[in-house]
């Protein structure tokens, strides 16, 4: 039987604000245990949470560039449950006004734009954090990660496959970052996802029973464990089985997910409005000085690079993946003065493989975009072979300075002179006489053959073309 | 209105301790509660907003200031067991 897969995407994005969503305690990153953690965030008696306006805006933000509707009003509600590192014994979050509902992204997958919708965004509080190791059989408790806001977003279940929840998941990631509302960072847990995944027969509208998968830290382990969970589902449907609704935690040592001790009353959180907070307004006056400080988001961008630039979906993606590249990227073409395409390839290919090895974000990069864009010119006036410029990239990215001053230092200048070319094939036409009578016997390997010694007799410095040319005209 | 095992279930997700011969009393308190709200059920709401507080009032907002000092040493002094800065609380994991 042919499957289909259904996969919903739940992300935490933690907002960038300096302080807590309800306390003046730093969300600063890293600092020694409960150092960070207030009376309201340690759930002191007598404690009432106060808003932050940082986190407010920077949901505005969210709504705004995926096209959500931002609520007038919203009403922030008690999820109830008990865990030692939660200490009021419930979490603030939003429950049925949320902030910011509807809305969509664009994904890009295998060149291919896919618009996947979104429910909701809503604003709650982040828990502290248990460490279960080394305290002779107890659990030691940080405080300082509980108050730090998150935007919780929720996608429609609408991708079919790992690959298009990996799409949508890095194109979310690099949304957050390019409007300044998340660091990104998931190593350090500012960036997760969880994963809700089902399978049905291929056609059937009704969909089948999902299964919540967590600790997907990483766009490895999500495309991983969705593909796991999916041979799961199929193998245990296709052997009579039933998929039981479920949470479910990627385990990276073993390759796949396991049951979470499934507590039957886990999900009762018995939501109720929070009476501690007033319903949130935001006016719409707020909403209009938000969007004047917008940035033209990734998908305009990409479109723009796609319309004017003649580039492909996929290589427009690429470049408008961070913001840093994207800026890179359209300071090379300006200083180039137009020849984008040529731009792109540069900017794809040599300077993404150094920027990745290097692990450092264009903005970083050792090759300024007025060095590659140097670069670019001498390759587009000839003076330089491709093959040879990226020989000089690497100079430029060792800090050997510009490219005209690596291409006179070095001799890498592209010999284009006819004489000089004469010259040089002439040498080796009489230095290789047996190639020459193998050509002239019709050997048309003899050929290619030739050219490659007129290019090692020139280290690589003559245009082959050129070199094509006369060599053909010599042999007559 | 609840069955007992019901009242139970509500306890045990409140962590809250009720000898069992004191049950069926909460649940005759609590269903008496619940014939309450059918009465107040019973009323046309159409096009009445839910009401999301007792106040018409609506949130006041800070700046995204840091404004709090450390002072784990003094929260920690009310802790019974303490360690390398963490509370310790007896081992839970999900």
């Amino acid at each position: 039987m042919q499957w289909e897969v259904v996969i919903g995407l739940e992300t935490h994005a933690q907002l960038s604000t300096a302080s807590k969503i309800f306390s003046g305690s730093s969300t600063a990153f890293g600092a020694a245990p409960n150092t960070q953690a207030s009376a309201v965030d340690i759930a002191l008696p007598g404690v009432l949470p106060v808003l932050n306006r940082g986190a407010v805006e920077r949901a505005i933000r969210f709504g705004l560039a995926v096209g959500a509707t931002i609520a007038a009003r919203s009403v922030f509600a008690r999820k109830n449950y008990f865990y030692p590192d939660l200490p009021k014994g419930y979490q603030i979050s939003q429950y049925e006004l949320p902030v910011v509902s509807g809305g969509d992204v664009l994904i890009v997958v295998d060149g291919v734009e896919k618009r996947v919708r979104l429910t909701r965004a809503h604003l709650e509080e982040d828990a502290g954090k248990s460490l279960h190791e080394d305290f002779h059989g107890m659990s030691g408790i940080d405080l300082n990660r509980a108050g730090t806001p998150l935007l919780e977003i929720v996608s429609e279940p609408d991708m079919r496959s790992a690959g298009e929840a990996v799409a949508y998941a890095k194109t979310l990631h690099s949304l957050v970052r390019w409007i300044g509302i998340c660091d990104g960072n998931m190593q350090e847990g500012s960036f997760r996802c969880d994963a809700n995944v089902s399978v049905r027969p291929a056609g059937s509208e009704v969909l089948g029973t999902r299964c919540e998968i967590k600790n997907l830290n990483s766009f490895r382990f999500l495309e991983k464990a969705i593909e796991y969970e999916v041979r799961r589902q199929v193998a245990l449907i296709e052997d009579g089985g039933k998929v039981r609704q479920e949470t479910r935690l990627w385990d990276p040592q073993k390759g796949e997910t396991r049951s979470m001790r499934s507590k039957e009353d886990a999900h009762d959180y018995r939501y109720f409005p929070d009476p501690d907070l007033l319903p949130l307004e935001i006016a719409p006056g707020w909403i209009a000085s938000v969007k004047a400080t917008m940035p033209e988001l990734p998908g305009a961008m990409r479109s723009r690079f796609v319309a004017d630039h003649g580039l492909g979906a996929t290589d427009a993606a690429t470049l408008t993946s961070s913001k840093a590249l994207a800026a890179y990227f359209e300071e090379v073409v300006r200083l180039v003065g137009g020849e984008p395409r040529a731009c792109a390839n540069w900017v794809l290919g040599e300077l993404l493989a150094l920027l990745n090895r290097l692990e450092v974000e264009a903005d970083a990069s050792p090759v300024a975009p007025g060095a590659l864009a140097g670069l670019v010119k001498r390759v587009l006036d000839g003076t330089v072979s491709g093959k040879t410029a990226k020989e000089v990239f690497e100079a430029m990215a060792a800090g050997e300075g510009e490219a005209d001053a690596i291409i006179d230092k070095r001799g890498l200048r592209q010999i284009s002179d006819a004489g000089a070319i004469e010259a040089l094939v002439d040498q080796v036409l009489a230095a290789n006489a047996k190639l020459v009578d193998d050509y002239r016997a019709g050997k048309e390997k003899a050929f290619n053959a030739l050219v490659g010694q007129v290019m090692k007799a020139s280290r690589g410095l003559v245009n082959p073309a050129q070199a094509n040319a006369i060599l053909k005209k010599k042999l007559g | 209105m609840l069955s007992l095992d019901e009242v139970r279930r509500i306890a045990d997700l409140a962590r809250i301790e009720i000898p069992e011969a004191g049950v069926a009393a909460l649940q005759q308190q609590l269903n008496g509660i619940l014939v309450l709200i059918e009465q107040m059920c019973a009323v046309d709401t159409t096009g009445v907003e839910p009401m999301a507080h007792a106040v018409d009032v609506t949130q006041r907002l800070r700046a995204d200031r840091v404004t709090e000092a450390d002072q784990h040493e003094l929260f920690q002094s009310a802790a019974p067991q303490v360690e390398d800065g963490l509370y310790l609380v007896p081992k839970v994991i999900e």
